[in-house]
């Protein structure tokens, strides 16, 4: 059998290959013939065909079948073998497979050789890859090491009882005699793994810590000698010697100081030694002056110390050496919120990393400046951000634009300003933004009452531009819904308005429904939003034109919604003003956000939480505000009637009650002096917010015709005000089919004297010719005896230039609506 | 820093080094974490790809998963360390550094080739220099040493040192 190929040989072979086809194939071929070479159990040429596994391990190629190799290896009494042997066990075993456990033997074994470089290879594969139960079994044998004088074996075994005690953190304390004299070596190794080993202990174990702050003296003193010692050629890196010692022993002293005044008292001096005398023109120096800085903020520190700290984190900032600026940036993020001041002297130096080349350094930069923006630098700061959101790769403007909604949320100078910044991102990241940002924005929007008509407009704008970026158009839909009217009616006083007509405005809405670049949850904004301007806008028609095409869409969502808009203006025609009115200011939730707007699909049934109060059909701006006070106000002119003072007579429900009716028509509540002044309130309880779409989802109560003659219909309308299922709901409706309107419209009810009665005031006193409009009138009625209702209207107008007057019983309401 | 912050394990640690080809081709790597083959090849797969798509303008560190890498290109060998998040990226790249030297020293005037033809070597010296991840020598005449004594001990199979043992 001739001798296997040499390792350098099979390698030299394997770079011939010209295919990875052709490659495959020697491999194949030599694993064959290492394979075979294994079975014979053939000592000699063991480690040369386990060399050459490892290599083809590492170009990819399974070697498994040689980890039994490495064990015959390790135990071999070769050196060459061991070497090899151990090699291959760090490579090809690890805890995860069975077999690893059989190298515990060997390596007690020869952590107690003879030769020290045999017990390096052990103490070293132990220190790397040993298992949590090879470490229990050789725990003690590295603990003696730990004690040996021989320094070449005591730095390793340090290392290997820091592995040890990170896989078992028990047998930590038994370490603990073997460290007493470790800070007194001389050989750096010793000295460097020994810190190693003592910050591993700390950090790990309180106790621990408490027991090691007396080092602090000592750790002092080695660093100082380092420092001011002269030239060591051993130890040199570039004029300092051994930065690797002063690091660590930079860190430990940071854990040790950490909380604690009296250690760190102690190495106040010595800091500020460090952090002013070394020579920074290399990256070694700025290693130290890195390490330095990160234990000056972490202890308690003077603050003089901080400042210099801070300032070290400056300069680098200045730094030619773009990894300096990288390590500067994050340390200031770091402690931005504790020395915020310190770190707003550098302000500048960190904005102008937003134009640094390298993504890190562009991140850290961005994530800084918006922890160092404030009430007095808000408006440069901005610039500068809303400049870097603009050239920014895709990657940060998502994190770049929610940074300018958060900042300017907290910080803005005016509100125009705020609107002018939210437009600004809107337009150059409209496609970025996050997803909440459209609900927060529309908040936004509706709360700053004086800026709708300025902030439809640049909307507007921005969308005749522009209709691919979507958080960009659901704004601008939604905003032209609630404020079209402002928008043709060119009220704008911040700058100049435009000149828009209605037809243009739907036009663009139109648009979006249309255009492939919306998506559908656009497609809903700006159908609402058509809906919403049919109380706002004057063509209606064209408007009820594009919600029915809409009521056979292949969406679902936009279905559901043309079909609902459908209803409201066939049957519920009457509710449409209401429903569709301007949005009140929304209470800020917690989550940021008006939760109506997140749960409900649509805008429109969140504005049905204010109060049924149904306001003329055009409204002033402030109308918002109004609609929050009738909460609690008392200003809704209500025309009550009384409870009638005459017993009942022997028939029961009499309905006798004109007599007793004050029919003054006017605002003026009738007095009277049996009316329970605690009523009132009690029929206003039942006023309370529900949303109008509940009751008549639920209630089902079908309409009817209450009165009909001369041309004036009234109907009435059920729901029943959830909270009180005494109190049913009417709406009239009056209509006009004559051909002129009936003006100074007034209607009037009256009950029998087991119910009350409450009228809330009416829509309008005009009644429009030829059905053009309705005036529809709530009125609430208390019922607790549940008995059948029956009510006495009278009705007066001016039609046609003369008076008119009308009494007439409604009989006929369904039973429903009063059982 | 928070007052509050846990005794943290294991946050000043190596996970792992890795030398690599501008064509990708890995040379050398070394693990102080315990991770099976398939993960191990996978990582090195998507950093080499990560590192290899840098330009040359940009600083040394890149965040990767929770992990920070500290690379640096020495001809045309990558040299890339996995420290955890709270090491010192600076100090890494002296540690990358006192290698490089080793390994010229040892060599002479090392080169790739060097690397691939003699990557046992490679290992020893590394593992003469880092023991679990921690520089356990910071003296590089003493690394050096050690390794030569080391060497001296391998059962020669000819009369000269130099003439390849397997």
């Amino acid at each position: 059998m001739p001798a296997p190929i040499r390792l350098r040989e099979l390698i030299r072979t394997i770079r011939t290959a010209r295919t990875q086809a052709e490659e495959r194939e020697m491999i194949q071929k030599e694993c064959a013939a290492i394979r075979s070479s294994f079975r014979e159990e053939d000592n000699t040429y063991r480690c040369r065909n386990v060399a050459k596994l490892l290599y083809m391990h590492m170009l990819g190629y399974p070697a498994h079948f040689g980890q039994l190799e490495c064990l015959k290896l390790i135990a071999s009494q070769k050196f060459t073998d061991k070497r090899i042997g151990y090699l291959g066990a760090m490579l090809l075993l690890d805890e995860r497979q069975d077999v690893h456990l059989l190298m515990t033997n060997c390596i007690k074994n020869d952590l107690n050789h003879s030769t020290q470089y045999v017990q390096g290879l052990a103490l070293c594969t132990l220190g790397c890859m040993g298992s949590s139960e090879m470490c229990r079994d050789l725990a003690g044998e590295v603990e003696k090491l730990l004690k040996t004088s021989n320094s070449y074996l005591r730095k390793k075994a340090a290392l290997c009882a820091v592995h040890v005690i990170r896989k078992v953190p028990e047998l930590m304390e038994m370490f603990l005699p073997a460290t007493k004299n470790l800070l007194s070596e001389k050989n750096h190794g010793v000295l460097h793994t020994s810190v190693v080993l003592l910050t591993e202990m700390c950090e790990r174990s309180p106790d621990m810590l408490a027991h090691f702050r007396k080092l602090v003296p000592q750790l002092v003193r080695i660093l100082k000698n380092l420092i001011m010692s002269g030239y060591s050629p051993e130890h040199d890196v570039s004029g300092i010697s051994d930065p690797f010692l002063q690091v660590r022993i930079l860190r430990l002293l940071r854990i040790l100081g950490k909380n604690d005044d009296d250690s760190s008292e102690a190495m106040n001096d010595i800091l500020a030694q460090v952090a002013t005398n070394t020579e920074t023109s290399k990256n070694v120096g700025n290693a130290i002056l890195y390490e330095t800085v990160l234990t000056i903020m972490d202890i308690k520190s003077e603050s003089g110390l901080r400042v210099l700290a801070i300032n070290i984190l400056g300069r680098f900032l200045l730094n030619n050496d773009k990894n300096i600026r990288y390590v500067a940036l994050t340390s200031l993020l770091k402690t931005v919120q504790t020395d915020h001041n310190a770190v707003q002297r550098h302000r500048s130096t960190i904005v102008d990393c937003l134009k640094d080349l390298d993504v890190s350094i562009k991140r850290r930069a961005m994530e800084l400046s918006f922890a160092l923006v404030n009430g007095n630098n808000i408006r440069g700061m901005m610039k500068e951000l809303l400049y870097f959101l603009d050239s920014c790769d895709p990657e940060f403007k998502a994190d770049c634009a929610s940074g300018v909604f958060l900042a300017a949320e907290k910080y803005a100078p005016s509100k125009r300003w705020h609107i002018d910044t939210i437009m600004r991102v809107l337009t150059t990241a409209g496609s970025y933004v996050r997803d909440d940002s459209v609900p927060n924005l529309i908040q936004l929007i509706t709360n700053s009452v004086e800026m709708h008509a300025y902030t439809v407009q640049r909307l507007y704008k921005a969308l005749l531009d522009d209709i691919s970026q979507q958080p960009l158009v659901q704004v601008a839909s939604w905003c032209i819904g609630e404020y079209g009217d402002l928008l043709v009616s060119g009220q704008c006083e911040e700058e100049e308005p435009i000149q828009v007509t209605e037809d243009e405005v739907l036009d663009v809405l139109e648009g979006l429904l249309v255009s492939n670049l919306s998506t559908p949850v656009t497609r809903g904004y700006s159908l609402t939003a058509i809906m919403k301007l049919s109380t706002r806008f004057s063509s209606v028609n064209r408007i009820k034109k594009v919600v029915s095409i809409y009521g056979s869409s292949i969406d679902v969502e936009l279905q559901q919604r043309a079909v609902e808009y459908n209803a409201l203006f066939k049957k519920y025609d009457h509710m449409r003003p209401a429903l569709l009115e301007r949005m009140p200011i929304m209470e800020k939730t917690a989550t940021n956000g008006p939760t109506e707007i997140v749960q409900t699909n649509g805008e429109t049934e969140s504005s049905v939480v204010e109060p049924k109060h149904p306001p003329p059909v055009t409204q002033p701006p402030s109308q918002a505000n109004d609609l929050l006070d009738l909460l609690g106000g008392n200003d809704v002119p209500v025309i009550q009637t009384t409870m009638p003072t005459k017993p009942a007579s022997a028939g029961g429900e009499l309905l006798d009650l004109l007599g007793d009716l004050s029919l003054s028509g006017g605002p003026a509540p009738a007095p009277a002096p049996s009316v329970p002044t605690s009523q009132p309130t009690f029929l206003l309880d039942g006023l309370s917010s529900q949303p109008l779409f509940n009751d008549i989802a639920a209630a089902g109560i079908p309409p009817m015709t209450a009165y009909n003659k001369n041309g004036l219909k009234i109907d009435f309308t059920f729901e029943r005000a959830n909270p009180n299922p005494n109190v049913a709901v009417i709406t009239i409706h009056a209509s006009n089919s004559t051909d002129s309107d009936m003006t100074d419209f007034v209607f009037q009810a009256a009950v029998p004297k087991t119910f009350q009665l409450q009228l809330l005031s009416p829509s309008s006193n005009i009644v429009s010719a030829l059905n053009q409009g309705t005036v529809t009138q709530v009125i609430r009625v208390l019922n607790p005896q549940k008995q059948q209702l029956r009510m006495r209207i009278k009705l007066t107008y001016t039609h046609k230039g003369s008076a008119v007057q009308d009494l007439s019983e409604v009989n006929n309401f369904p039973p429903q609506s009063w059982q | 820093m928070p007052e509050d912050e846990e005794y943290s394990v294991d946050r000043l640690k190596m996970q792992f080094m890795l030398l690599f080809s501008r064509q990708g081709k890995l040379r050398l790597q070394k693990w102080y974490v315990p991770l099976s083959d398939k993960e191990k090849k996978k990582i090195t797969r998507e950093l080499v790809q990560t590192v290899l798509a840098r330009k040359p303008k940009m600083c040394s560190f890149l965040e990767w998963r929770d992990l920070k890498i500290v690379y640096k290109r020495y001809a045309s060998l990558y040299f890339c360390c996995a420290i955890e998040d709270q090491d010192n990226e600076l100090i890494t790249l002296e540690i990358i550094h006192r290698y490089v030297e080793l390994l010229d020293k040892y060599f002479g005037s090392v080169c790739e080739l060097d690397i691939i033809f003699n990557f046992e070597k490679a290992y020893f010296i590394l593992d003469e220099f880092l023991l679990g991840g921690e520089a356990q020598e910071t003296s590089k005449k003493n690394v050096l040493k050690a390794i030569e004594q080391a060497d001296l001990l391998q059962e020669p199979r000819h009369e000269y040192f130099n003439v390849p043992v397997y």
